[in-house]
């Protein structure tokens, strides 16, 4: 029963690892928060449920990286090999970060902000560890 | 929005040169050379026994050079403990926060006399690093996992940016390329150089080399090349900032005692703070900043001043896109519409509406939480008429602001001078 969760940050990002994306649903005014939050902006109320999202949305901003991260280092990318940090928003409404696939990172001109997107769960192999982050791919 | 229940003037202002020192400066070498810098612009001197509290903005001392509580630290350097010493911490826009704490201290009738200051020592670190504690003042949880960059997250604004405006790659070059031509009239700046200087001496350096010299017809060809590489697209090498050390000081004063110090006190008549989501995905704009938009509604209620009164404005170009951002939310200009107002000149040092006379942070250089502070600097010394070498404007300034802002937008604080 993922109603009985509590609505933190830590079961956010575990749904993640289960491959779900998952947001908050305020049941007073209905409004629909991802990543989660346990407590309506709009209205102040703490009565929220867990509500998950179809997976599916269009990019709304987007960046082709050269120069990354640590993490993304260790993932193998470089100056040769950049990768793409996006701005997704859902079909439900909400926007999220998420790494950008399936696309040409070297000719982010082929990129167009609007095309439409479906999550795609990416699976890294750290140290013998899998973890599983957001991403989209174009449909 | 509350006048202020006093008058506070900024009566002396200096600072540490920006740069990359060697050997190494600290915070605290820094500091003084600030400090010293400001007494030397007190008309009629200032003494440690004239001020009640120092005010100090830093961003991350803490994971910079393994050193947090800089509030007694640098009081101490100067003689001012036991008095009150407190760090004020907002990404990007520490000082500034610092900055507005002290007027609202002295408005309130607790202190008389301010030092507010900033200083950041980033290059302790290798430049990994650097990045990686820059990348603490975005969203841990949610950007960072998702690769962002400081970079990359301005590069996402701008992407929306050109979508929605039709604003471009070439657009932002001209900003770089102004601020270079005023940071290169001042002896404070980390980059001493007009963009055009730089292409010509790597030029010269290739032909010395006897090696095939680039056919680079101006600047843009030379920031088109791959001598500007590609950081996070549309975002390259000459859009961002530099990474700096360096120290600003101020001196607040109420308007009792203001003239005690100076003949001429320039008046803060305005400030604002506003504030927004740390994620980007979290915020209803991706091409404006509500933070921005906020601060400055207060700062312009409280002034009673509209944009179009303001003469010359210091603002937070931390990336090229920044300023574009600044210069449509602060008023001055219409969405959409920045890019065509530099393109046109208008916001060079001898147009008809300066901005970023410093340098800004892309030449004159970013140590993070001096900058609010620095700003200021900039904006006393273009308004007393001392601005150094060639850089000075041509018209007395009886009006100006400043606008520094946090992260990725998170916070910002905006400040308005005048006569």
């Amino acid at each position: 029963m993922t109603e009985e969760k509590d609505f933190t940050l830590q079961n956010y990002l575990e749904f993640i690892q289960n491959k779900k994306l998952m947001g908050t649903r305020c049941k007073n005014c209905g409004e629909l928060y991802v990543p989660v939050r346990k407590l309506c902006i709009k209205c102040n109320s703490a009565n929220m449920e867990w509500s998950e999202m179809a997976g599916k949305g269009q990019l709304a901003a987007f960046t082709s990286i050269t120069v990354g991260t640590p993490y993304f280092i260790e993932k193998g990318y470089d100056r040769n090999k950049p990768y793409c940090f996006s701005v997704i928003k859902l079909e439900e409404g909400p926007m999220v970060s998420a790494q950008l696939v399936g696309v040409d990172e070297s000719k982010p001109e082929t990129i167009k902000i609007g095309m439409p997107l479906r999550v795609k769960f990416l699976e890294t192999e750290i140290k013998g560890e899998t973890k599983i982050d957001l991403g989209f791919e174009p449909v | 929005m509350a006048k202020l229940a006093r008058k506070v003037a900024l009566v002396g202002a200096g600072m540490s040169k920006f740069g990359r020192n060697f050997p190494l400066k600290r915070n605290p070498d820094m500091w003084v050379e600030a400090w010293l810098s400001a007494v030397k612009s007190v008309d009629n001197g200032i003494e440690p026994k004239d001020i009640d509290a120092c005010y100090v903005g830093n961003y991350s001392s803490d994971l910079f050079n393994h050193q947090g509580h800089l509030g007694p630290q640098m009081a101490n350097l100067v003689g001012l403990t036991p008095k009150p010493a407190s760090r004020f911490e907002g990404a990007c826009a520490s000082s500034g926060i610092a900055l507005r704490q002290a007027i609202i201290a002295i408005a309130s009738g607790i202190h008389d006399v301010i030092v507010v200051s900033g200083v950041e020592c980033m290059n302790e670190l290798p430049t990994a690093l650097v990045t990686d504690t820059l990348a603490t003042a975005s969203d841990s949880l949610f950007e960072y996992p998702a690769g962002a960059t400081f970079p990359g997250l301005y590069a996402t604004i701008a992407s929306a940016h050109f979508h929605k405006y039709g604003t471009t790659a070439e657009d932002l070059m001209y900003v770089g390329i102004k601020n270079h031509e005023n940071g290169a009239e001042n002896p404070f700046a980390q980059m001493q150089q007009s963009i055009k200087q730089m292409m010509e001496s790597k030029m010269a350096r290739y032909e010395k080399e006897g090696r095939s010299v680039p056919d680079w017809k101006d600047e843009f060809d030379f920031l088109k090349s791959s001598s500007n590489p590609m950081i996070a697209s549309p975002l390259r090498l000459f859009d961002c900032s530099l990474v700096t050390d360096g120290a600003a000081c101020l001196f607040l004063a109420a308007e009792d005692i203001a003239r005690n110090f100076t003949d001429d006190p320039i008046w803060i008549t305005g400030t604002g703070q506003g504030s927004a989501a740390l994620s980007l995905h979290d915020r209803e704009s991706l091409t404006s900043f509500i933070a921005t938009r906020e601060a400055s509604r207060q700062a312009y209620e409280m002034s009673g001043l509209k944009p179009k009164d303001i003469q010359i404005a210091e603002v937070h170009d931390c990336f090229t896109i920044a300023e574009i951002l600044a210069m449509e939310d602060l008023g001055f200009y219409e969405k959409g519409k920045a890019a065509e107002a530099v393109r046109n000149g208008d916001t060079k040092r001898d147009g008809p509406f300066p901005i970023n006379t410093s340098g800004g942070l892309k030449s004159k250089g970013h140590p993070v939480g001096a900058t609010g502070a620095a700003h200021a600097v900039e904006i006393f010394k273009q308004m007393r008429g001392i601005a150094e070498r060639n850089r000075q404007v041509k018209f007395d300034v009886e009006r100006a602001l400043t606008h520094n802002l946090g992260g990725s937008g998170g916070t910002c604080v905006v400040t308005i001078y005048q006569k």
